[in-house]
């Protein structure tokens, strides 16, 4: 399975979406949260998805690397496809998706552990690395990407829990990293940070653009329109309108788009 | 009339009363209940520590080689053969030549304790070069002796209303000013058996017993319990099944424990043919009343762990088992030990379930495993509660001291534990 996808990975075209969405459609029990969806995410693009509370941004970002899988009562349907492979194929080790499609939280959530083995812990489930040495390696360059290395490096056996709220954050996003994915998920990553850790990880989101595709939900359409390339807004379920971040925002197309962004809804 | 005078009137507004006497009601609410438990803590220990000390009589005994060892081997299996009760006797006899007749003479033997001549068997069979000569001995006396030098027996009673009569209180007498009679601390207490004798009786056999029986307790109940609650927390659909669980481990873990017992006696000494009276049995009928206790902690302390955690370890792509027992269960952890051990504190002060299964036999020697039949501190406390000897009074005193102080060790050891193994997020 993990071959399969490597192969799908190695034969794709630059310009080819590497995710894929075709009349999704999730449900929490008889609650329709996503509305038929048809999305294309562009690979090394960051793509933001907007829209007021309860519009299903949050579901459909955790459909992509199945966390909806965890809540009993939610049920998915429609095609997902990654790199053209169906993520909801029953043959698919949803383990070795979420390595390949990984995800940093609304809240910070380092382990209660230290900040070496916060970042050591995905490749060391992955089996990525199995001597030491190789381990500091992928430990150091995971932390560099995060821009945290100059921040920790004298304190890698303090927990990482003793960081502040910013560094937590991108000690969060170094742990994706560190299992080595093609696509972070980004659910609302700087909404418990204060400006400046937020401007931070803004700067870091678009350094890492170049080596991952990235998607981020945000509550913050400036932010959106600082990060992103594309940008879809939601609607009660529905997708609205998808397009680059310029054209969203300087002339959306649909009226409930305009009345978001300029404030009148939401 | 200034604005702090306006503040100061409404001081002592009706709302600022009703409140001062709230606070009054708690704090005579906390001075009854601490009253009662100094109450009984003091008159435990009062009572109790009489026990840690034991009166003994020095006695010059004769040991002559024609009636320890008329062969002259020194065998030690020889020695042990002899009998030193007759040399004890006429050893009293020689050093208080006033007891003549035959009444006399008992209440002289009665001075010391029956269970002197073992001990005296004990040290010659040590040590036989002591055979040939004579020589002093401390021996344990008598329990009422022991009552009577610790002043629980008034000697200025009627003589027929005291277990020591006039002429025993003579001889103690002219045994204190010879020096030949002193109160030590009584070790026996704490590494002997039970005995008939008061004098004689020690704890050490049933701490043993309680320990065998808590360690197969907890060897059963921790592992089950914490896979049970982390089965139901983390593993099952929370449907009506889990919640049907749910209730009958709440409902569990209010039986009364005396039911266990039975349970215990019914399948495993009936059915299963297991042996009675042994720590084995009571670990597994403790463990059972125990199991309940174990899988509430375990599950709450489960749930107080973020979920946050869990999503973590999921984002990056660890499996359900590696999320749980990587993350989930040794952020637990803490509360599910603290949970155990409180649980197993409970089991220790357990006396119904064991008297079902029949701990509650006298047992002399201290148990060497958990199939030999034992018995243990609460059903020992009550054993010997029940004893009508004076001496069994204070014993029973200091057994409950001994227990309290075991439970106490546990509870701070499930603080300690707490505070160590707590994790902050």
């Amino acid at each position: 399975m993990v071959e399969s996808l490597a192969m799908n990975e190695a034969s794709e075209q630059p310009a080819t979406p590497i995710l894929k969405v075709r009349n999704g459609q999730v449900f929490y029990a008889e609650k329709q949260a996503i509305i038929d969806v048809n999305v294309d995410i562009q690979p090394n693009a960051v793509t933001a998805f907007i829209g007021p509370s309860g519009c299903g941004k949050s579901t459909l970002l955790r459909c992509f690397n199945r966390m909806n899988d965890v809540i009993p009562i939610c049920r998915v349907s429609g095609s997902f496809e990654f790199s053209g492979q169906d993520i909801y194929d029953s043959e698919v080790d949803v383990v070795s998706l979420r390595q390949r499609i990984g995800m940093v939280f609304q809240k910070p959530n380092p382990f209660p552990k230290s900040i070496f083995d916060n970042i050591a812990y995905g490749p060391k489930i992955h089996g990525l690395a199995s001597p030491k040495a190789e381990m500091q390696e992928i430990v150091e360059t995971s932390l560099t990407r995060a821009g945290l290395w100059e921040e920790v490096k004298n304190r890698l056996d303090q927990p990482g829990t003793g960081l502040s709220g910013g560094q937590q954050q991108r000690l969060c996003i170094a742990r994706a990293i560190a299992v080595q994915p093609k696509v972070i998920l980004m659910d609302e990553p700087c909404s418990a940070l204060d400006p400046i850790a937020t401007a931070t990880i803004e700067t870091l989101i678009d350094e890492l653009r170049e080596s991952y595709t990235i998607i981020i939900v945000t509550h913050s359409m400036q932010q959106a329109a600082r990060v992103s390339q594309k940008t879809a807004f939601f609607h009660l379920g529905e997708l609205v309108e998808f397009g680059s971040t310029e054209q969203i925002f300087s002339s959306p197309v649909d009226e409930r788009t305009q009345n978001y962004i300029t404030g009148r809804i939401g | 009339m200034t604005e702090s005078a306006i503040i100061l009137k409404s001081a002592g507004s009706k709302r600022h009363r009703a409140e001062s006497r709230f606070r009054a009601y708690g704090l005579i609410a906390i001075a009854i209940s601490l009253s009662f438990l100094l109450i009984m803590i003091g008159s435990i220990t009062m009572r109790g520590t009489a026990a840690f000390k034991q009166t003994f009589v020095q006695i010059e005994v004769n040991l002559p080689t024609e009636k320890l060892d008329p062969e002259g081997t020194r065998d030690p299996e020889v020695l042990r053969k002899a009998r030193y009760g007759k040399l004890l006797k006429s050893a009293l006899r020689e050093q208080f030549p006033d007891a003549k007749k035959r009444a006399d003479k008992k209440s002289l033997y009665k001075l010391i304790s029956s269970t002197a001549e073992y001990s005296i068997r004990d040290q010659v069979a040590a040590n036989p070069s002591l055979v040939g000569g004579i020589h002093p001995f401390w021996v344990r006396a008598s329990s009422d002796v022991d009552q009577y030098m610790k002043g629980t027996i008034d000697g200025s009673l009627e003589e027929s209303q005291r277990r020591v009569n006039d002429k025993q209180i003579a001889w103690i007498e002219s045994l204190k000013a010879s020096g030949s009679i002193e109160s030590r601390f009584n070790t026996q207490f704490f590494t002997g058996g039970d005995s008939r004798e008061p004098e004689q009786a020690g704890i050490m056999g049933a701490v043993v017993g309680s320990a065998l029986t808590l360690l197969i307790c907890f060897l059963l109940a921790f592992p089950i319990g914490v896979l049970a609650a982390v089965y139901l927390e983390e593993f099952s659909a929370k449907g009506r099944i889990n919640r049907f669980i749910e209730v009958n481990i709440n409902n569990l873990a209010a039986v009364p424990s005396i039911v266990y017992g039975l349970l215990g006696l019914a399948i495993l000494l009936n059915v299963f043919n297991l042996p009675r009276s042994t720590p084995l049995v009571g670990g597994m009928v403790l463990a059972l009343m125990t199991l309940p206790t174990i899988i509430i902690a375990s599950r709450s302390s489960l749930r107080a762990v973020p979920p946050s955690i869990r999503e973590a370890a999921f984002g990056l792509g660890a499996s359900k088992v590696q999320t749980t027992f990587h993350h989930v269960v040794p952020l637990a952890m803490p509360g599910m030990l603290t949970g155990s051990i409180i649980g197993m504190a409970q089991a220790l002060g357990e006396t119904a379930p064991l008297l079902m299964i029949g701990m509650v036999a006298f047992i002399v020697d201290v148990p060497g495993g958990v199939t030999e039949a034992a018995t243990a501190l609460p059903v020992q406390i009550f054993l010997w509660a029940d004893s009508p000897e004076r001496g069994f009074m204070e014993k029973t005193s200091a057994a409950i001291l001994v227990l309290l102080g075991f439970l106490v060790i546990m509870n701070l050891a499930a603080v300690y534990l707490r505070r160590r193994l707590e994790i902050r997020w």
